[in-house]
């Protein structure tokens, strides 16, 4: 067993000064990250012109991107505190990435709801005139506080490993990181009051965050459900919508894990093993998405209200929605069921190949549940230009969209720089035999 | 002299002189308001005119200036404009059998809200209600809904329901969320995607009364004309519609006109069997539709003289099997 200092000095040499290859990589991201912010000025100079929304579909992939990236933030919600609840030692390895998921796609996620405002210059007007009754209050309520909760856990989770990182001899660090260890610790000596402080508030902060991931992602789904429009008003959205966010956020969670291990050789650490475990969970969950997702349909198609078949008419023929539609069900439903659940087809790659078409075919989800329903009213539309009956992204959401995505894997970069990706702390507290691991409390024993 | 005698001799003349689009007006623009105001506050021209209220009785009150039938007479800025205009109830019906699709609503509608041609705030749909169904024509304004979904999810209260059944945007206050157009089942509501045309109107005398000049970014819809309730006048769409099909007037005095004739709006809505559009999503509309029986015109009227892309359109509403509405 390696002792405390071994693996945090083995994992450091990662945090050293960056390379040439960093410094370029980091510039590709930024440039990128540059190329939306041109694109939003742009669309704040010329107005929503630019973008492909219009009369009938007003929100487009923009309103897409901010489910699919409150989605992914699920990944720390629910692995990460669950994990840390459950007390599960295994999956140790995995709760930094889980958390820097969680993190970095609210950061990145939040704004996009803000990019649909025709008026960024009256954001203020959300908390000057807020009204209580409207749903993008309680989302704006909601995300903020899940932000801020995730945050706080995230630095929780890092105090103990920057106060290695601060005491490491012959860290060949610039000597501000040094200092920004120090100050991050916060004077954290691992006495046993502080470890015991610092555990609560680690449990503490877990049991608030699942709840309030909970209540932020079925208020999004709220802002679908509260509205008449057939394909929206629906009261199964709620639970929907956080069986397919927990969905998306642990495949994407395993495509992290793969990225880590290859990128920084982490074999030793996140294993066969996570890979496997983490697909037995993907497997319930594609059964659990597929059961929302049939039982969503079923009612709305057996019933065959007017209003309701136009829209479900679309998801059936080809030049509508059809093709979107097939893509969703064979790589959400069939295929994770049939790679993920034969042992013969289950490996790592196999695995995150998979994980990698779930995310994608759950953005189609969410495209499919913004758009459609738009293009769908209840009065058919007829006297519109025909150019603007049918929502077709355009370069600005585009190029937005991806600079979102780019800022992620940024955020990645510079986080993965500062601390290490596996929380050492951690996973010494599994290694130390000496010490027992924490047991639950309970009254009388 | 006895005065009952004197009533129903001045009621006869009335009644003879026929409801003109003067005396019309005045049922919409005045009522017991202009009837406080017989005093005299400046606002009278100093002539004296005769109206009859809804229970039958004539009063004879003050004539205002015929810029102004409502006080104050400008429309209102800011808070003023959230409160309506005391003591009305604005009501809309539209005779389906009358309408043509001639599109002078429309054009109305947008030359005196200075919107561009892509801007509709009301549009005329092609209905076909079954297969069975002889399509028709369906002018849809805003239905200013007394439960109304846009305001209900409005974050910042940017729109809003006024006490003269009026739902208002104010400009200055809304922040493009686009969410009102969404929760709107009537797909009412209209964005302005980029600048608004220019407009002759400063921007310091915006009102959401008057819904001019637009702004960039914000949602529009239709808002009854409120600013020509004030002045005595019918909103654009009904007074441009050639064929009468728009009445506009107020639940209180149980009197809507479409600038011709004045009618009651409950024995109206009572002998013609009125409706309101998706009544059951649980709206409550403004906004009552009296069906298409004995039409002046055959739809296919309206069809002429339109793009081939229209036509296109219509064609397959008309040969359409499924049903078009709802």
């Amino acid at each position: 067993m390696e002792n405390s200092s071994d693996l945090m000095r083995k994992l450091a040499r990662n945090l050293e000064k960056p390379s040439m290859q960093w410094y370029t990589w980091v510039t590709i991201l930024c440039i990128i990250v540059l190329f939306g912010v041109y694109a939003l000025i742009r669309q704040i100079q010329e107005g929503q012109i630019i973008t492909g929304m219009r009369d009938n579909a007003v929100w487009g992939i923009y309103t897409a991107n901010f489910i699919f990236f409150m989605g992914l933030s699920y990944a720390g919600a629910i692995v990460s505190c669950s994990f840390q609840l459950l007390r599960i030692q295994w999956a140790k390895p995995l709760l930094r990435m889980a958390e820097l998921i969680t993190v970095s796609t609210l950061i990145v996620g939040a704004p996009y709801i803000l990019f649909c405002l025709g008026r960024l210059d009256r954001i203020h007007y959300l908390l000057v005139f807020g009204r209580i009754q409207s749903p993008i209050t309680w989302d704006v309520i909601a995300i903020s506080t899940d932000l801020i909760f995730c945050i706080a856990f995230l630095y929780f989770t890092h105090i103990r490993d920057f106060a290695k990182l601060r005491d490491l001899e012959g860290l060949n660090v610039s000597k501000w990181r040094k200092k920004l260890y120090g100050f991050l610790a916060l004077n954290y000596r691992g006495t046993p009051l502080q470890k015991k402080y610092l555990h609560q508030a680690h449990d503490i902060m877990a049991a608030i965050i699942i709840p309030t991931a909970v209540i932020a992602y079925s208020l999004l789904s709220w802002l679908f459900g509260m509205s008449l429009k057939p394909g929206w008003h629906s009261t199964i959205f709620g639970p929907y919508f956080v069986v397919t966010a927990a969905y998306s956020g642990v495949a994407f969670l395993i495509i992290i894990m793969w990225l880590y291990r290859k990128s920084r050789k982490l074999e030793e650490y996140i294993t066969n093993k996570h890979f496997n475990y983490m697909a037995f969970g993907l497997i319930l969950l594609t059964m659990g998405y597929g059961y929302f997702t049939f039982s969503e349909y079923i009612t709305d198609w057996y019933n065959q209200t007017s209003a309701m078949s136009r829209l479900l008419e679309k998801f059936l023929i080809f030049p509508e929605y059809a093709a979107l539609q097939l893509f969703h069900v064979i790589f959400t439903m069939v295929v994770p069921l049939i790679v993920l659940g034969f042992p013969w087809f289950r490996s790592i790659n196999s695995i995150t190949l998979v994980s990698v078409f779930i995310v994608i075919a759950l953005w189609v989800k969410r495209y499919l549940i913004v758009v459609p329903p738009l293009e769908t009213p209840f009065i058919p539309i007829q006297d519109v230009r025909p150019d603007w009956v049918h929502y077709s992204m355009s370069w600005v959401e585009i190029t937005m969209t991806i600079s979102g995505m780019a800022l992620i894997v940024l955020i990645f970069t510079i986080a993965s720089k500062l601390a290490p990706i596996i929380p050492v702390a951690e996973i010494e507290d599994v290694q130390d035999e000496s010490k027992p691991v924490i047991r639950f409390k309970t009254k009388g024993v | 002299m006895d005065n009952k005698e004197d009533n129903k001799k001045n009621r006869r003349n009335f009644l003879k002189n026929g409801l003109t689009i003067g005396g019309s007006m005045l049922a919409l623009g005045m009522g017991s308001a202009a009837a406080e105001d017989s005093s005299g506050n400046g606002k009278s021209s100093g002539k004296k005119i005769k109206v009859l209220t809804t229970d039958g009785k004539v009063l004879e009150v003050d004539e205002p200036k015929d810029d102004c039938r409502i006080d104050p007479c400008a429309p209102p800025k800011g808070k003023a404009a959230r409160h309506g205009i005391p003591g009305r109830s604005f009501v809309m019906v539209i005779d389906l059998a009358r309408c043509q699709n001639a599109r002078k609503c429309i054009e109305g509608c947008q030359k005196g809200h200075n919107l561009s041609p892509d801007q509709e705030w009301l549009n005329v749909y092609l209905m076909k209600d079954h297969k069975e169904g002889e399509p028709y024509w369906f002018p849809r304004q805003c239905f200013h809904c007394d439960i109304p979904p846009c305001v209900k999810v409005c974050p910042v209260g940017a729109t809003y329901k006024r006490q003269d059944n009026i739902v208002l945007v104010d400009f200055d206050r809304c922040i493009g969320c686009k969410f009102c157009m969404t929760a709107c089942p009537y797909s009412v509501r209209i964005f302005n995607w980029e600048k608004p045309p220019e407009s002759d109107v400063p921007k310091e005398e915006y009102s959401p009364e008057s819904s001019v000049p637009g702004q960039i970014g914000t949602v529009s819809k239709c808002d009854f004309c409120p600013d020509r309730s004030r002045e005595g006048k019918l909103p654009y769409c009904a007074s441009g519609c050639p064929m009468g099909a728009i009445y506009f007037g107020d639940k209180n005095e149980d009197a809507v006109s479409n600038g011709t004739e004045t009618l009651r709006f409950k024995k109206l809505i009572r002998d013609r069997v009125g409706y309101r559009y998706l009544d059951e999503l649980g709206t409550e509309p403004n906004v009552y539709y009296l069906p298409p029986v004995e039409r002046m015109f055959d739809y296919k009227s309206g069809l002429k003289g339109l793009p081939e892309e229209k036509q296109e359109v219509y064609r397959s509403i008309i040969e359409g099997e499924t049903t078009n509405n709802d």
